[in-house]
C-alpha cells in the first residue's frame, strides 16, 4: 500500500485517475493548483487506485491524503 | 490632477501605487477578496471594497465588481497594477465607458500589444527587430511543424494571447514540438481563453533586457534605460538589475530608439515596457512584446532615474506633464538590483504557501523593500507567489552586490517557504558575480 500525499497547500484542478484504475509508475494522478502554477501529483508505485481521497476543487494542506495505491 | 483612484490590484503593487497616491494627495480606494482582507494595502488605503471570494475569477478579474466598487466610493480613476486585468482592452473600455479615468495606455495600444502576432508584425512594420517568426496564428500541430521546419529549429511555442511565461515552451526537434505545441495549447485555452499560438526562432545564450517607456499627455515617447532580466526559472523573472552588465553603451542607444519607435507606433500614453532579447556576443537584439502597464521591476529604474514611474502615470492620465523635464532628463546613476521574494522552496522552486509567524525586513543605506505581506498574514495558493520585491541602489555593481548579500541575510521570513537562500546563492555565484550570465543561468544553477 503506498500513500500518496500532497506536497504543499493547493487548489485541486483536475482529477486525471479514477479510483480502481492500474496506473504505473510516474503516471499523474491529480493535478494540483498553487500560486499559479500546475503540479502534476504522480504514482510513485504501479499498481491499482484503492482510495481517492480528493475531488476538483478542493484544497489540500501539505501532508494531506491524496490516494492510496496497491 | 485627479482627486481619487481605485485600485485594481492586491498584495506589494497595491501598497506601492497607494504609496505615490498619498504622496500626489489622491484618496485611494483598495479592492479585496476575502483571502486578503488582512493584508496591509488594506488599511492603508483612505478606503477598502471587499469585491469577492479568494477565486481570481471571483474576484480581482471581476471587472464588473470593480468598476461597482468604484462607483461606490466615487473614485475617479482606475489604476489597475500588473497582472489581473492590467492588460484587458476589454476592462479598460467598460473603466472609460463608466466615466472614470484609465490610468493606462488607450485600449487600442493594450489591444494591438497583447496579440503577440499581431504585435510582431506591427514592431517589423515600424523598423523594430524582431525574430524569425509567425506572421499568423498556426492553428494545428501538422501547421506547427510547417511553421517550424520554415523558421529553423531550436523554436519556441508560445500563447498569442499569452504572458508571464505561462505555456511556454521550446523545441529542438519535430518530437519535442508536438508536446510543447499541446501543452502551450491546452494552457492558451485555460489561462488566456484563445488557444492561439505563435513560433518564433529560439535565441540561444540570450539576454533578456527590456527597455521602459513612458508615453507623454503631449505625444513625446521617452525611454528611460534598460532592465535586465535574465534570471528567470520557468520562464519567469526572479532578479532584475539596471543597468544591463551585457549591454554596452553602442547596443544601448540602438534599444532605446528602437523601445521608442515602438512606443509611438501605437501612440503609447503612460508607463510601458519593451521586451527584447538581446544576443551579448553579436551585439543584436529582437523584440520579444511589450508590456502596457507598470512592470513587476519597475524600482530599479526608479532607483537609478530618481524618477517616481508610479506618479508619472498619474500625471500623464491627468493630461499633465511629467515631474520632471522630459527635454534633459537625468541620465540614470549608479546601479540597481531587485530580488523577488518568492514564496517557494529555493531549490525546486515549487509553491509554499502558509500563514508568517515572523517578518523582518532588511535596511539601510540603499535599501528597498517594497512587501505585499507582514507578520500574521496568511499566504494563500490563490495568487502569485511574490511576498516582496527587494530592491538595492549603490554607486556601482559591486556596492550593490555586497549591499545585497547583507541585505538578503537580513531579511527573515517564518512560516511559508521562501526563496530567500536562492537569492543568497545566486549573490555568490561567479557566473552572476561576473555579470556575464543568460536566461540560462538558473537550469545551469539546478542541473537535473
Amino acid at each position: 500500500m503506498a500513500e500518496i500525499r500532497a506536497e504543499m497547500v493547493a487548489n485541486v484542478w483536475k482529477v486525471v485517475a479514477a479510483q480502481g484504475d492500474h496506473v504505473d509508475d510516474g503516471d499523474t494522478l491529480v493535478i494540483l493548483e498553487s500560486m499559479k502554477m500546475e503540479i502534476p501529483v504522480l504514482a510513485e508505485s504501479t499498481g491499482t487506485v484503492t482510495t481517492l481521497h480528493v475531488a476538483e476543487g478542493d484544497v489540500v494542506q501539505e501532508g494531506d491524503l491524496i490516494a492510496e495505491i496497491s | 490632477m485627479l482627486n481619487s483612484v481605485l485600485v485594481a490590484n492586491r498584495g506589494e503593487i497595491a501598497r506601492r501605487v497607494i504609496r505615490s497616491a498619498k504622496k500626489l494627495g489622491i484618496r485611494s480606494v483598495a479592492v479585496y477578496s476575502d483571502a486578503d482582507a488582512d493584508l496591509p494595502y488594506v488599511s492603508e488605503a483612505d478606503q477598502a471594497v471587499r469585491i469577492g471570494p479568494a477565486q481570481p475569477a471571483k474576484s480581482y478579474l471581476d471587472g464588473a465588481a470593480i468598476i461597482e466598487a468604484a462607483a461606490q466610493t466615487n473614485a475617479e480613476a482606475v489604476h489597475p497594477g500588473y497582472g489581473f486585468l492590467a492588460e484587458n482592452a476589454g476592462f479598460a473600455r467598460q473603466v472609460i465607458a463608466a466615466g472614470l479615468t484609465w490610468v493606462g495606455p488607450d485600449p487600442q495600444a493594450i489591444e494591438q500589444m497583447g496579440d503577440k502576432i499581431r504585435a510582431r508584425n506591427l514592431m517589423e512594420a515600424a523598423g523594430v527587430p524582431v525574430s524569425p517568426g509567425s506572421r499568423e496564428p498556426v492553428t494545428d500541430s501538422k501547421a506547427a511543424l510547417a511553421e517550424a521546419e520554415r523558421i529553423g529549429y531550436p523554436v519556441m511555442v508560445k500563447a498569442a494571447a499569452g504572458g508571464g511565461g505561462i505555456g511556454m515552451g521550446m523545441a529542438t526537434s519535430p518530437a519535442e514540438l508536438q508536446a510543447a505545441f499541446d501543452t502551450a495549447r491546452s494552457r492558451a485555452e485555460r489561462f488566456f481563453g484563445s488557444p492561439e499560438i505563435l513560433l518564433e526562432r529560439y535565441v540561444q545564450r540570450a539576454r533578456h533586457v527590456e527597455v521602459q517607456i513612458l508615453g507623454l499627455a503631449d505625444g513625446r515617447v521617452l525611454a528611460l534605460g534598460e532592465r535586465d532580466c535574465s534570471v528567470q526559472r520557468r520562464h519567469q523573472k526572479v532578479a532584475e538589475e539596471t543597468p544591463s552588465p551585457g549591454v554596452g553603451d553602442a547596443l544601448r542607444e540602438q534599444m532605446l530608439a528602437a523601445a521608442v519607435r515602438a512606443g509611438q507606433a501605437v501612440s503609447y500614453q503612460g508607463a510601458g515596457t519593451v521586451e527584447c532579447l538581446v544576443d551579448a556576443e553579436a551585439g543584436s537584439f529582437v523584440f520579444l512584446e511589450m508590456n502596457t502597464r507598470l512592470q513587476v521591476e519597475h524600482p530599479v529604474t526608479e532607483m537609478v532615474t530618481g524618477i517616481d514611474l508610479v506618479e508619472q502615470q498619474f500625471l500623464i492620465a491627468a493630461g499633465q506633464p511629467p515631474s520632471f523635464d522630459p527635454a534633459t532628463p537625468r541620465a540614470p546613476a549608479g546601479h540597481a538590483l531587485e530580488l523577488r521574494i518568492y514564496a517557494e522552496d529555493p531549490v525546486r522552486f515549487l509553491p509554499g504557501p502558509g500563514t508568517i509567524t515572523e517578518w523582518q525586513e532588511p535596511a539601510g543605506e540603499g535599501v528597498r523593500v517594497d512587501a505585499g505581506y507582514r507578520a500574521g498574514n496568511t499566504v494563500t495558493p490563490f495568487y502569485d507567489p511574490l511576498l516582496a520585491k527587494l530592491c538595492v541602489y549603490g554607486a556601482d555593481r559591486e556596492s550593490v552586490l555586497r549591499r545585497a548579500r547583507k541585505a538578503v541575510a537580513d531579511f527573515t521570513v517564518t512560516g511559508p517557504k521562501t526563496n530567500l537562500a536562492f537569492h543568497a546563492e545566486l549573490l555568490d555565484n561567479p557566473q552572476f558575480v561576473s555579470g556575464d550570465y543568460d536566461t540560462s543561468l538558473i537550469t545551469r544553477m539546478r542541473p537535473r
